[in-house]
């Protein structure tokens, strides 16, 4: 039974009211396809994506999470089939006991297999491993003619559907690739660096020996102190390197989930003093010199998931997240986003510096060689011209925006960054010709 | 859409030629990425605002639109919807005639309130009725301080205005399970050509600064909002003061 539903995005911005209705069973999936909805028709997952990605207003959104079986594991040649809606944490852990990884890891686990393909996830490895998309054997899925058909990357389709935002059609399995781990912790070094010029040197000299790299930097501290960070360096623990105690659950991820934010925050924690003080005590709790330790998988690569609903603490009206990849060699755009950022008063705290390695075929795909930046602000008035300001900044460079993280940029910049646009523009209307398959997204950069 | 920075991609003005509609339309125009559908009556005020908008950058779209002609104006809408959905409709037609003349004559009158009230109504029906198809969509509707305590010397339009601020406040009531939105903005005295030689009253504002707290208002997802903001106390102390005590004071 489809019942009316306001939906957001991860970062609580742009509501809109659509149809929603659960799918357990594929043929439920290509039942509602087959629906004929005028306005069309959208998987959505977890709704992690944090701006309008998983939003069809007025439209049909059929919730896919109850796709959630794990259909095969094959320990020889690692690999895995599941549903759909199966999550990274539900997969985590199911595999992890036959010593089993997933090999790419984003932000948090609570995505969908679907949702980590129709973005083409990235992790703190991208630079060795890729993206979540390098990863996919084959996939299910079901087109605007109700139909289910299986791709591998032969397939042009495949690719336009790796990093598609949904808009090829409803992912309902699919066939991964795994590696292999003796444990769930991780051997990690952590590393201040004074300022932004620091930050990314360390980064850059930590790619070659470790597999996962990522640096945290302080958004709000002026010269001389801009971008001043932190730089975490991990790799796999293996069984020895693990204390008796921790050899007792080397195969576990912890349980997890100890805080919630209520529902009443009622308007953003964030201000100029609170996100200063953030800033100021996430640097200073890193050790000052390189020091290795072991952590366990969730606390290194997931430290949000600690606390559920935290995108609450930016109130109300919600934040945006805004993520760009520049190349390499335009480094000094990063300095000159971060400068623009301190000088501009908006607040931001999870801002996230990495270097990513080379992307694949998706035509939507975000990752390629270069310095990604992400920072999220709660929204205030005067936001959208520091964003357009830093728009410009990227695309000057030859950057470009991350859609999943996306909640505001313009068909222009779009069109201006990706030049895989028009060829997953032939290939959805081919496979999609009356428009099946939209999104409040999709609407919004006629795409 | 409306992104999340609260700028919309398509903005429908009905009162194309209002002072503080053109206004707000203004303070949305993004160079190259905003529609402007303008509805309005033809005529040069009509030409000399899409010329304005349109060397902002505007892509600017002309429809006629009469507000007496109230079985016209589903119609009107729908077209207005052409092309793709409606994020912001500003509801900005009204009319101001001399009170004196109106509560005495009667034609006078009932063309203030078919302009103010009934077409407002018919064109509020039409616009929720897209809202709620689309699932999303925010209305600025411009309601006025004068109806919120009918005053002697203006009470035939604040009667106006008392009946269009009930029905968009309650029209926004039933639009959020819809996803749309409602905001009902009561701007004091407007310095435009409505209220031109007339002397300001106390608190009066420009076209401009109800622009800009509509943009902050819609940004915040606020349902009323005063220019100034301030109005909203002395309103508030206003309803309350006894009838005559009100009758005495200069308003």
């Amino acid at each position: 039974m489809a019942v009316d539903r306001r939906l957001t995005g991860w970062g609580q911005t742009s509501p809109s009211v659509a149809s929603w209705v659960r799918a357990t069973t594929v043929d439920e999936v290509r039942a509602a396809v087959r629906g004929g909805q005028h306005r069309g028709v959208l998987a959505r997952g977890l709704g992690r994506s944090y701006g309008d990605a998983a939003q069809n207003a007025g439209g049909l959104v059929v919730d896919v999470t109850g796709l959630d079986r794990i259909l095969s594991i094959d320990a020889d040649v690692p690999s895995v089939v599941v549903e759909a809606g199966v999550s990274l944490d539900v997969l985590m852990r199911a595999v992890l006991p036959l010593r089993l990884w997933v090999p790419v890891l984003p932000g948090t686990r609570h995505v969908t297999v679907g949702g980590a393909i129709a973005s083409d996830v990235h992790g703190k490895n991208h630079h060795v491993a890729g993206s979540f998309g390098h990863h996919v054997l084959a996939l299910w899925l079901v087109t605007a003619d109700g139909d289910e058909h299986r791709l591998t990357p032969d397939d042009p389709l495949f690719w336009a559907t790796v990093g598609g935002m949904g808009l090829t059609g409803i992912i309902t399995r699919a066939h991964l690739s795994l590696t292999r781990t003796e444990t769930a912790y991780v051997s990690v070094s952590t590393e201040r660096a004074p300022d932004l010029a620091s930050t990314m040197r360390l980064l850059e000299a930590s790619d070659d020996d470790a597999p996962y790299t990522v640096a945290w930097f302080d958004s709000m501290s002026s010269r001389p102190q801009v971008g001043r960070g932190v730089v975490h360096r991990g790799r796999l623990s293996s069984w020895e390197e693990l204390s008796p105690r921790q050899r007792r659950s080397a195969l576990v991820l912890p349980a997890g989930r100890a805080v919630r934010v209520p529902d009443v925050v009622p308007r953003s924690a964030l201000n100029r003093v609170s996100g200063r003080a953030f800033n100021e005590v996430w640097f200073r709790k890193a050790p000052r010199q390189r020091v290795d330790g072991i952590q366990s998988a969730s606390a290194f690569f997931h430290p949000l998931d600690g606390i559920t609903d935290w995108n609450r603490l930016y109130g109300p009206r919600g934040f945006c997240q805004y993520q760009f990849v520049v190349p390499f060699s335009a480094a000094d755009s990063v300095h000159e986003c971060v400068e623009l950022i301190v000088a501009s008063g908006h607040v931001s705290c999870l801002n996230v510096l990495k270097r990513l390695g080379p992307g694949n075929r998706g035509l939507l795909s975000f990752p390629m060689p270069g310095w990604t930046l992400a920072a999220d602000f709660p929204v205030r008035e005067g936001l959208d011209e520091l964003l357009d300001a830093l728009d410009g900044i990227v695309l000057r460079a030859g950057g470009r925006l991350y859609l999943t993280k996306d909640s505001r940029m313009t068909e222009q910049t779009l069109h201006a960054s990706y030049p895989g646009l028009d060829e997953f523009r032939r290939i959805r209307q081919q496979v999609d010709p009356a428009g099946v398959f939209t999104s409040d997204l999709a609407r919004r950069l006629h795409l | 859409m409306i992104d999340a920075t609260g700028r919309p991609q398509k903005l429908l003005l009905l009162g194309g030629t209002s002072d503080i509609g053109l206004a707000i339309a203004r303070a949305y125009v993004q160079p190259g990425s905003t529609e402007v559908v303008l509805a309005a009556r033809p005529g040069p005020r009509r030409d000399a605002a899409e010329a304005d908008l349109s060397a902002m950058g505007a892509r600017v779209r002309l429809l006629d639109f009469d507000a007496h002609d109230t079985t016209a104006h589903r119609e009107v809408v729908a077209r207005a919807w052409q092309g793709g959905d409606v994020d912001i409709s500003v509801v900005a037609f009204g009319v101001l005639a001399d009170n004196e003349t109106a509560w005495q004559d009667a034609s006078v009158a009932e063309d203030m309130a078919s302009i103010n009230y009934t077409a407002a109504v018919t064109v509020g029906v039409a616009l929720g009725e897209r809202i709620v198809q689309q699932g999303h969509g925010v209305i600025v509707a411009l309601s006025s301080v004068a109806g919120e305590r009918a005053r002697r010397s203006n009470f035939v339009y604040g009667s106006t205005k008392a009946g269009f601020d009930a029905f968009y406040t309650g029209l926004g009531e039933t639009l959020r399970e819809h996803g749309g939105r409602v905001l009902v903005v009561r701007p004091g005295f407007v310095r435009s050509k409505m209220t031109a030689g007339l002397d300001p009253a106390p608190l009066s504002v420009t076209p401009e600064q109800v622009a800009e707290a509509v943009r902050a208002a819609v940004l915040a997802g606020r349902e009323q909002v005063w220019v100034p903001s301030s109005m909203r106390y002395v309103m508030s102390v206003l309803r309350h003061v006894p009838r005559p005590l009100f009758r005495r004071l200069p308003l």
